[in-house]
C-alpha cells in the first residue's frame, strides 16, 4: 500500500472512470461485431449459402499473350512460339506420383520437372491443369499420344514460350525473360501486383524486356469457374479475357546489330550509333555477347561459370555499364568549351607546341603536324596535347566541370534500358567525396592537365560519348537517347510512336560548333583517322581517342610490348554525313591500341555498311 | 519428503495469479485447439508447445513484483527502439517489408517486443510523474510513443503500428488526456473513414497517390471498398471469406464440414482469418461464444484493473485490456469485411507463437500489477521458506 499514499484520490478516480468508459466501448464494438456478424450469418445467410454450396467459385487466371519486340524494319527480336508441354489435371488423376513415375518411361522427366509440377500445383490449388514437361520433342510427343489411353488426366498441349530469334546480336538490348524467383515475387507482393501475375511464370530480367515489362506483359483475364465439393470444375460462371501485352517496335537495326558483333570478331568492346535528329539508337552492340536462351529457363552450372566468371564478361553491358577514360575523344568538348568561354579564338596559333612544362613535369607531344602554328583546327585534326594542355590550365577544373556537366558527362543519360552507368566527371567536390584522406581529396593542377586530354579520373560510357557528340551536332540541344520507337496494340494494330524527348539545351554559339565539327571532319580526311576513311563515298567527321588503361609511371609506352590487358583502349566517335549527319556513334575496343588504328577503321567497316544497306535500299530518312 | 513447503509456496504464488482470468485463457485455448485441428491439422502439435510457452510466460510474468516491471520499462523501451533502428538498417527484408533483425542466433521481431515495451514505458513516465502531472506530460508521452510508432510504420507494417500506437494511446487515455482532444481525434477518424466510403471510387484510381500510406496499403483499402476489383489477388480473400461466414449460418456446417474451409478457398485460413474457419463451422453461434469468451476475458481485466492498488498498475491493466480489445475487434472486423486487411491476429487464437506469448505476457503483466497491494507476496515467499 505505500504508493497508494502518492496516488491523489481525483487521478485514481478519473482512471476509475475512464476504466468503466472502455468497458462500455468493449461492449458497444462487440455488439457492432455481432450485428454484422448477424447480417452475415442470419439474415443474408441464404445468398452466401448458395454462393458457398452451389457456386463454390474458383477464379483461374488467363495469362496474357506478351508482346512482341521488333526491330525496326519489323524484324523479330522477342517473340512467341508454340512447343508442346505435356500438362496433368491433378483433379482427374487418382495416384500422381505413380502417373508421373509412368509417365517418366516415355519421356525425360528431370528432378527439376516434378520440383516445378509440385509447385506450381500448389500455388494453383489444385485447380487446372499443370506442366510436368515442356518444350516436347516431336518424337516424345508421337509416343505420348500413342500411350495416351494410359494416363487419363494428362494432355499434350501447345503452348507459347519465348524466343530470341536474334541471339546474340540483340542480347544487350532486348535482355531476357527469366522464372519468377523469390526475389521477383516479393517485389511483386509489395506492388500488389501478385494477383496480375498469376499464372505468370517469366517476368522480364534485363534490357528492354525489363524495362518495359508492365507494357509487355498485358493485363491478366480471370474465368470464374463453378466448382463441385470435390474441387472440380462444373462451369464457367463469367469471363473477363487477358489483354495481350503491346508489341514494342524498337529505334535499333538487326541486321546493322550483326553486322557490328561480326566486325568485333570477339574482341572486347562497344559500339552505339545514335540519330542525333531524334534521339533513337540506331544500334547499341557490346562485345562479346550471349545467347540470350541461356536465361529462360535458368542458366545451367556450366553455363553460368562459362558466362558470368568469362574475363571477357559477356553478360557485360559494355555501351551501357562500361566506363572508359575518352581520351582524346573528350578534345572536340574541351575545343568547344575554349571557344565558347573566349579563351580561344578559332584562328589563333600557338608556336612551340611540341612541349609543356608544369610545376617542373615536361610533357611532349612529339607529332609533327603539332609542333608550331597549332590553331584550334590543327589540334583537333591532328590530336595535339599542348594546345589542349594549355587550354586546360587557363580554365581550371572548375570551368572545365561546370561546362561538361552542362553537356551531360557524369550523369545518366536518361535512355530507357536499366541500370544505366553515370560514369565519372571529375571535379573538385567529385574528389573530396571520392577519397577518405585528406592528402588524396585535394585536386591538383596536374589532374586539371589529364582531364583536358581525356584522361585522368574522366570515365563515360560508349553511350555517353556518343550522347555527347549529338548535342554537338544538334548544336546544343539535348535528347535524350530512347529504344523504343513505337508501341503496337496487338488487337486493334494501332501503333503508338514514341516521339523523341528534348530534355535540355546548352547554349552555343553555331560558328563556334561549326568549327569544332568541321575540324573533325578534317580529322577523317586528313588527319589522325585520314587512313581509315580513306575513299568513303560518304562524308564523315571523327575524333580517335586512345584511353590509357594503365599508368606508365614515365616508362615509354610501346603497344607491341605491353602485356594485353595493359594495352590501351581504342576510341573513335564520329558522325555522317558531315553536312546533315543522320548517324552519331562511338565505338571502343577494349585494349585496341591507338584509335586510329583499331576503333577507327572498325567504325569505317561499319558506316560503309550502314550507308551502302540504307542508301541503296532509299532507307536512309525511312525512320 | 515433506511437501507442506512447496505447497504454502504455491499458494502464495497462486495469490497472484486470477484464477477467472486464467479460466478464460484456457477456455480460448481450448477453442484454437478445436478449430486448428480443423483448419491446419499438422500444425495442432506445435499449437501445444505455443500454448505452453504463453502459458509459462502469464505465469511467470504475473510473479514478478510490478514495482520490478517499472524498473524494466526505461531498459527495454531503449533497447527496443535501439533494435528497431537497427532493423531499418540492417535488417532482413521479406514479402517487401523489413521486420527482421538475424542476431546469428535468432532472427527477431522488435516490434513485437514494442506491444509491451511502449505502454510499461509511458506507465513508468506517467507514474514518476504521477504528483504533478501537466499538460505537457501527455506531450511527452507522445512523443516517447511516436518514435517506435514511426519507426514501425516505415517497415512498413500496419498492424503492429495501430497495436502498438493502440496501446500507448490506452495508457494515455487512462492517465487523463483531455475529452478535447479525444473527442476531435476519433471524430477526425470517423470523418475520414466516412469520406472514404463516400468518395472511394475517385480515390482509389489508380494515378491517385495517397499520402503517408504506401501503395499496397491504398492497394487495401479500396479492395475493401470493393472486392471485385481484384479478385485474383487481395479481394479474393474478402470475398472468400465473406461467403465462409455467411454460409455457416446459425449454427455452422460442423467442425471439419466447412466447405470454405476445407477446400482451401480461406487464405491464411490458420493465422489471421482463423476466425473465417470457426464462423463457418459453428455458425453465429459459435462466433457468439467467442466473443463471449473474450468479453468475459476483458471485463475481467477491467475489473482487475479497477481494483489494482496502484495507479500506474491500473494504467498498465487498462492498457492491457485496451489492446487485447483492439485485437479481437479488428481482427474479427477485418475478417468480417468491416475493416481493410491489416496483419492482425485473432488473440489467444491465430496460430503463431510471438503473438501468442506476446498477448499471455500482457495478461501476466496485468495480474502482476493487480496483485501489488502485498508486497511481501510474490517472490519475497521463496525467501521466508528457504
Amino acid at each position: 500500500m505505500t504508493d497508494r499514499g502518492l496516488d491523489s484520490e481525483a487521478v485514481v478516480s478519473r482512471t476509475r472512470r475512464r476504466l468503466a468508459v472502455l468497458v462500455v466501448l468493449i461492449l458497444a464494438g462487440f455488439s457492432g461485431l455481432l450485428g454484422r456478424l448477424h447480417q452475415l450469418q442470419v439474415r443474408e445467410h441464404a445468398r452466401f449459402q448458395t454462393l458457398a454450396e452451389d457456386n463454390r467459385q474458383a477464379f483461374v487466371p488467363i495469362v496474357p499473350h506478351r508482346g512482341q519486340i521488333l526491330d525496326v524494319h519489323g524484324e523479330a527480336l522477342a517473340r512467341n512460339v508454340r512447343a508442346y508441354t505435356l500438362e496433368i489435371d491433378p483433379a482427374q488423376v487418382r495416384n500422381l506420383d505413380d502417373t508421373i513415375e509412368r509417365l517418366s518411361r516415355i519421356v525425360t522427366i528431370e528432378e527439376s520437372d516434378r520440383k516445378r509440377f509440385l509447385r506450381q500445383m500448389r500455388d494453383q490449388r489444385g485447380l487446372g491443369s499443370v506442366a510436368i514437361r515442356q518444350h516436347l520433342t516431336d518424337e516424345e510427343v508421337a509416343r505420348f499420344v500413342a500411350w495416351k489411353f494410359a494416363f487419363p488426366g494428362v494432355e499434350v498441349q501447345a503452348r507459347l514460350f519465348r524466343e530470341y530469334p536474334q541471339g546474340e546480336a540483340t542480347a544487350h538490348v532486348v535482355g531476357y525473360l527469366g522464372r519468377i524467383n523469390e526475389q521477383d515475387q516479393e517485389r511483386l507482393e509489395a506492388e500488389g501486383l501478385t494477383g496480375a501475375y498469376r499464372g505468370t511464370d517469366y517476368i522480364g530480367k534485363e534490357g528492354i524486356e525489363l524495362q518495359y515489362e508492365t507494357l509487355l506483359h498485358g493485363t491478366t483475364g480471370w474465368e470464374r469457374l463453378e466448382v463441385n465439393a470435390a474441387g472440380r470444375a462444373v462451369r464457367r460462371l463469367d469471363r473477363r479475357e487477358a489483354v495481350s501485352g503491346k508489341d514494342l517496335v524498337l529505334t535499333i537495326d538487326a541486321r546493322l546489330q550483326r553486322f557490328v558483333l561480326d566486325a568485333f570478331a570477339g574482341r572486347r568492346g562497344a559500339f552505339v550509333a545514335l540519330d542525333p535528329r531524334d534521339g533513337s539508337v540506331i544500334a547499341m552492340v557490346s562485345s562479346p555477347s550471349f545467347d540470350p536462351k541461356l536465361f529462360l529457363d535458368g542458366l545451367s552450372q556450366a553455363d553460368w561459370e562459362r558466362l558470368a566468371l568469362s574475363e571477357d564478361r559477356p553478360l557485360f553491358n559494355r555501351a551501357l555499364r562500361g566506363t572508359y577514360p575518352p581520351g582524346s575523344t573528350f578534345k572536340p568538348f574541351m575545343a568547344t568549351l575554349g571557344l565558347t568561354s573566349g579563351k580561344r579564338q578559332p584562328g589563333q596559333r600557338f608556336d612551340r607546341q611540341g612541349m609543356f612544362e608544369y610545376s617542373g613535369v615536361k610533357l611532349y607531344d612529339k607529332k609533327s603536324s603539332c609542333q608550331s602554328g597549332v590553331d584550334l583546327h590543327r589540334a583537333l585534326t591532328f590530336s595535339c596535347n599542348v594546345y589542349f594542355y594549355t587550354l586546360g590550365n587557363e580554365l581550371g577544373i572548375d570551368a572545365i566541370s561546370s561546362f561538361m556537366s552542362k553537356l551531360g558527362f557524369g550523369q545518366r543519360t536518361g535512355i530507357d534500358l536499366p541500370n544505366e552507368a553515370p560514369g565519372v566527371l571529375p571535379s573538385r567536390e567529385w574528389k573530396r567525396q571520392r577519397f577518405k584522406k585528406a592528402s588524396q581529396q585535394q585536386w591538383f593542377g596536374g589532374e586539371t592537365l589529364s582531364t583536358s586530354i581525356g584522361q585522368g579520373y574522366n570515365a563515360y560510357t560508349p553511350l555517353k560519348m556518343a550522347h555527347a557528340l549529338s548535342i554537338l551536332v544538334n548544336g546544343g540541344v539535348i535528347r535524350k537517347p530512347h529504344v523504343l520507337a513505337a508501341t503496337i496494340d496487338p488487337v486493334t494494330g494501332e501503333r503508338t510512336p514514341v516521339s523523341g524527348e528534348v530534355t535540355g539545351f546548352v547554349k552555343l554559339d553555331p560558328a563556334h560548333v561549326d568549327a569544332v565539327l568541321r575540324a573533325m571532319v578534317d580529322g577523317a580526311r586528313i588527319g589522325t583517322s585520314a587512313r581509315a576513311f580513306a575513299g568513303a563515298a560518304y562524308s564523315v567527321g571523327g575524333k580517335t581517342g586512345t584511353a590509357q588503361v594503365f599508368s606508365l609511371q614515365g616508362r615509354k609506352y610501346d603497344p607491341s610490348a605491353t602485356d594485353e590487358d595493359l594495352r590501351d583502349h581504342s576510341w573513335y566517335i564520329a558522325f555522317a554525313p558531315a553536312d546533315e549527319p543522320r548517324i552519331v556513334a562511338a565505338i571502343i575496343v577494349e585494349n585496341g591500341g591507338p584509335g586510329g588504328r583499331t576503333a577507327a577503321p572498325l567504325m569505317r567497316q561499319i558506316f560503309d555498311y550502314y550507308f551502302s544497306s540504307h542508301e541503296g535500299s532509299g532507307e536512309g530518312d525511312g525512320r | 519428503m515433506n511437501l507442506m513447503p512447496w505447497l504454502a509456496v504455491l499458494r502464495q504464488m497462486a495469490r497472484r495469479w486470477d484464477l477467472p482470468l486464467l479460466g478464460c485463457v484456457s477456455l480460448l485455448f481450448a477453442g484454437g485447439q478445436v478449430v486448428l485441428m480443423s483448419a491446419s491439422p499438422d500444425r495442432v502439435d506445435s499449437l501445444w508447445v505455443h500454448q505452453c510457452l504463453a502459458l509459462a510466460a502469464l505465469l511467470v510474468a504475473a510473479q514478478v513484483p510490478f514495482r520490478w516491471w517499472l524498473r524494466l520499462a526505461l531498459p527495454l523501451y531503449l533497447v527496443g527502439v535501439l533494435l528497431l533502428v537497427a532493423v531499418l538498417l540492417f535488417g532482413e527484408t521479406a514479402k517487401g517489408a523489413t521486420r527482421w533483425l538475424n542476431l546469428g542466433v535468432a532472427r527477431v521481431q522488435p516490434s513485437e517486443l514494442m506491444k509491451l515495451a511502449v505502454p510499461l514505458m509511458l506507465v513508468w513516465y506517467f507514474s514518476l510523474r504521477r504528483q504533478s502531472l501537466a499538460w505537457w506530460d501527455h506531450a511527452v508521452a507522445l512523443v516517447l510513443l511516436a518514435i517506435p510508432a514511426a519507426l514501425i510504420l516505415k517497415q512498413p507494417d500496419l498492424g503492429t503500428t495501430i497495436l502498438v500506437v493502440a496501446a500507448g494511446g490506452f495508457v494515455l487515455f487512462f492517465a487523463g488526456l483531455s475529452w478535447r482532444l479525444i473527442v476531435p481525434l476519433v471524430l477526425a477518424l470517423a470523418i475520414g473513414v466516412g469520406a472514404l466510403l463516400v468518395q472511394g471510387d475517385r480515390w482509389c484510381e489508380p494515378d491517385v497517390a495517397w499520402p503517408m500510406l504506401h501503395d499496397y496499403q491504398k492497394q487495401r483499402v479500396c479492395t475493401l471498398l470493393d472486392p471485385e476489383r481484384d479478385p485474383l489477388g487481395k479481394g479474393f480473400h474478402t470475398i472468400q471469406a465473406a461467403i465462409a461466414i455467411g454460409s455457416g449460418g446459425v449454427w455452422g456446417k460442423g467442425w471439419r464440414e466447412g466447405t470454405q474451409s476445407q477446400l482451401s478457398f480461406i487464405p491464411e485460413r490458420h493465422t489471421d482469418f482463423i476466425f473465417a474457419v470457426l464462423a463457418e463451422e459453428f455458425g453465429f453461434f459459435g462466433a457468439a461464444v467467442l466473443l463471449a469468451a473474450y468479453a468475459l476475458l476483458l471485463l475481467r481485466g477491467a475489473w482487475l484493473s479497477a481494483r489494482s492498488p496502484t495507479w500506474a498498475g491500473m494504467l498498465m491493466g487498462g492498457a492491457v485490456v485496451g489492446t487485447t480489445f483492439i485485437y479481437a475487434f479488428v481482427n474479427v472486423a477485418m475478417v468480417s469485411g468491416m475493416l481493410p486487411v491489416v496483419g492482425v491476429p485473432l488473440p489467444f487464437i491465430s496460430y503463431g507463437g510471438t503473438a501468442l506469448v506476446t498477448l499471455a505476457t500482457g495478461l501476466g503483466l496485468l495480474s502482476s500489477a493487480a496483485a501489488e497491494h502485498a508486497p511481501e507476496r510474490g517472490f519475497s515467499g521463496w525467501r521466508r521458506v528457504t
